[in-house]
């Protein structure tokens, strides 16, 4: 069946039914671990609540993690990089055309010279 | 020397254009230095079809059979008419936004960026 | 009957998508349901033509087409002197593959814009824009002729911009779309004056005679610079690729699915120029390393400016930057190993396969990731990724969609971003191991920068802000699931689709001769 050969890559492999085993068996495992807790509860006592240390709990629009404050460690890390590339994404038309006239004039004088 | 002059001549009006696309704050003026620099390489593609004491193309009543090149010219027909359609789709864009955002300096102009 | 389509199938496909946008503001005059059946028909034979020309191209061999000889045949008239003097179509295993992605998502996108624009005026001028649209690539794709290929590429940025600017959105869309105008019209110019030097130096503008007496003279130098930075810049590589977050965002979702296939088109003429036309004759060295360069910019550039984004399509906007990155990487490894034979068949090849497989994949995936988000903005009202949030309770099945498109991205088995990226990935390293340390970092960055948008929009729980919301409406859903099918299905047997369609389409890229000879006939 033609479908059903593995990919080689000259220094791997893949196959689709080698994946779809480990898959299988990763799920059975998780099954397995799943089957472990109890299967008990009683909805409507604080069982069922999200435990937040005995704080109050807030309203739900202050509860979801925003998109801007999701990679705040990252971004504050590599500020130096961010303040010079976001400034160079300026908006203004001439800046676009200047960089594909810098780009053309530098790959011509590489061009030229080697 | 005299005989290269339409291509200097093209270099000239080349610069002048990239000089006026890049360096102009109206966005009405880059528009025109995109026209200077279609100019130029319409000019280009004329001079390229010239020989040298040549007639014009046509068979009927020729006064010489050394004629200058057609395909050349039918090539810059093309680009004048891709030319008037580019212009006017760039200048009724550019209606809009004196419309919309009240200015035409290009600097004003970057809502979207970063 | 039969017989004689597939003879003149290479014209078909451009006459049948003209003509409908030709006849589609005619119609739309006296009725609406008329038209919008006109669109849905011109659509499905045009994809229909090109399927079918796909499949004759890759069962028997390349076709060729003359316009305006009395056979299609007769490339090369028997009093011309072994000159092939009309315009012809040469339509060989890379061109074909090309034609195959436009077909599948031209269909997608067409079924998909036919309902989100339905409470919009203007229809009819969107309609006849994105047939034409569709013309211009499918002509960039197939012509053999350099001067069709500027009057193709010409059509196709200028519909494109048009389309990009059709909601005008107080102003903030028709700036995008004057960008895009204006820096597709400075690039078109550029490559006017590259096919005017080839022409006076070689007399010819059929690519296939060029590339038989082309020798690498300085002019020759200037051309190949004016045709490579226009074109890298159109696909949307860094450092030209400022255009693409704005064209990308603010057009409407079902156009931008349509638009990652033009940039695609544009690359498909950056391998062209560098395979069939120059081929040894250039320094591939250099102009390999210039091309791996602007990959492995774009790649991590792409990345890094994704993850701040507020916006959604903003931010799938720079990842189409960071995919194309891949692209260039692994044909830029070909290219560079081009003149080492034993490389090329180690790793060289692999890499091609790899960087052209990415081709598709890419144009399924980002085309299914920008129709969700353009059904969540559908939905909500909202672009803001601050504003949104607990859209999975009720869009249940843009969420699934999402998250298959998401995890092909990233790169993840079973989904088909996987099966190219490990072909780049291993045959890079073979190459210079940095570039493929890059290469996987930058794809980690991109599954970060998708779970931030997977958890800020599908997640959490239903916000009062936002609304109540209903899932959209069923032909948008239905092109998101052919697209989801094909990527699931891509990733699962992607042996399959390499051997059939990936490596005819590298080995036409790779043999010259084979593409001289298509069209003189037997050299």
């Amino acid at each position: 069946m033609g479908a059903f050969e593995t990919l080689q890559s000259g220094f791997g492999f893949w196959n689709p039914f080698v994946w779809l085993g480990v898959f299988l068996l990763t799920m059975l495992i998780a099954l397995l671990i799943r089957g472990l807790g109890t299967k008990k509860y009683k909805p409507g006592t604080p069982q069922t609540k999200p435990f937040i240390s005995g704080n109050r709990e807030e309203n739900i629009e202050q509860l979801h993690v925003r998109a801007g404050n999701l990679y705040w460690g990252f971004l504050e890390s590599m500020k130096s990089y961010y303040k010079h590339v976001v400034r160079i994404h300026s908006g203004m038309i001439s800046d676009y055309l200047l960089w594909l006239f810098a780009t053309m004039a530098i790959i011509l004088v590489i061009g030229i010279y080697l | 020397m005299y005989a290269n002059l339409p291509f200097i001549m093209v270099g000239v009006i080349a610069i002048i254009g990239i000089a006026t696309l890049v360096f102009k704050k109206n966005i009405i003026k880059i528009i025109m230095g995109i026209a200077l620099l279609e100019a130029a390489v319409n000019l280009f593609l004329v001079t390229l079809g010239y020989r040298h004491d040549s007639v014009a193309p046509i068979f009927t009543d020729a006064p010489s059979t050394q004629m200058v090149l057609p395909t050349v010219q039918a090539l810059t027909l093309t680009s004048i008419v891709i030319g008037v359609a580019t212009m006017a789709l760039l200048l009724s864009f550019a209606m809009i936004i004196y419309k919309k955002y009240g200015t035409l300096n290009s600097e004003m102009i970057k809502r979207l960026k970063g | 009957m039969l017989h004689s389509i597939a003879k003149h199938i290479p014209a078909l496909t451009v006459a049948i998508p003209l003509l409908t946008a030709f006849s589609v503001p005619v119609v739309g005059r006296f009725n609406v349901k008329l038209r919008n059946i006109l669109v849905v028909l011109g659509t499905v034979l045009t994809s229909a033509a090109g399927l079918f020309l796909a499949y004759l191209v890759f069962t028997q061999g390349s076709l060729t087409y003359a316009f305006g000889a009395v056979s299609p045949e007769l490339t090369v008239p028997p009093d011309s002197g072994g000159i092939p003097i009309r315009i012809i179509f040469s339509i060989d295993a890379f061109s074909a593959f090309m034609v195959l992605i436009v077909s599948i998502v031209g269909m997608v996108s067409t079924l998909y814009s036919l309902s989100s624009e339905k409470m919009r005026t203007g229809q009819d001028g969107f309609f006849s824009l994105l047939l034409l649209l569709i013309t211009g690539v499918i002509g960039m794709v197939s012509t053999g002729d350099l001067f069709n290929l500027f009057v193709f590429l010409e059509i196709a940025s200028l519909s494109g911009a048009a389309l990009v600017a059709y909601r005008i959105d107080k102003g903030i869309a028709v700036e995008a779309g004057l960008k895009y105008a204006m820096i597709s019209t400075t690039a078109g110019l550029f490559v006017l004056l590259a096919v005017g030097i080839f022409y006076s130096q070689y007399g010819s503008l059929n690519m296939a005679v060029i590339a038989d007496k082309i020798q690498f003279t300085q002019l020759d130098m200037f051309a190949l610079v004016f045709l490579i930075v226009p074109m890298a810049m159109k696909c949307g590589s860094v450092p030209m690729h400022l255009w693409t977050p704005d064209a990308y965002s603010r057009a409407p979702a079902g156009v931008t699915a349509f638009l990652v296939v033009s940039s695609q088109a544009s690359l498909y003429v950056l391998f062209r120029v560098c395979f069939s036309l120059f081929n040894i004759t250039m320094n591939t060295q250099v102009f390999g390393w210039i091309v791996i360069i602007f990959g492995v910019l774009s790649m991590f550039v792409g990345v890094t400016m994704a993850l701040p984004q507020k916006t959604v399509k903003r931010l799938m906007s720079y990842h189409a930057v960071s995919q194309t990155g891949y692209m260039l990487l692994g044909v830029g490894v070909g290219l560079a190993t081009l003149g080492n034979p034993e490389a090329l068949n180690a790793y060289g090849k692999t890499a091609m396969v790899g960087g052209v497989f990415h081709i598709i994949n890419h144009a399924l995936y980002k085309g299914l990731l920008f129709l969700t988000a353009g059904a969540v903005i559908y939905a909500t009202g909202k672009r803001n990724l601050n504003e949104l949030g607990g859209l999975g309770h009720t869009m249940k099945y843009t969420m699934v969609f999402f998250l298959v498109g998401a995890f092909a991205i990233a790169g993840m088995p079973p989904f088909n971003g996987y099966a190219s990226k490990f072909m780049i990935y291993e045959s890079v390293f073979k190459f210079n191991p940095l570039l493929a340390i890059v290469a996987i970092i930058v794809s980690i960055l991109t599954l970060a920068s998708f779970m931030k948008v997977f958890h800020s929009m599908f997640m959490g729980p239903k916000l009062p802000s936002v609304g109540e919301v209903r899932e959209v409406p069923k032909p948008m859903l239905v092109s998101m699931g052919v697209l989801a099918v094909l990527v699931v299905l891509g990733g699962l047997f992607p042996d399959i689709i390499i051997k059939s369609v990936i490596e005819p389409a590298v080995n036409a890229l790779l043999a010259q001769g084979d593409y001289i000879g298509m069209v003189l006939g037997g050299q």
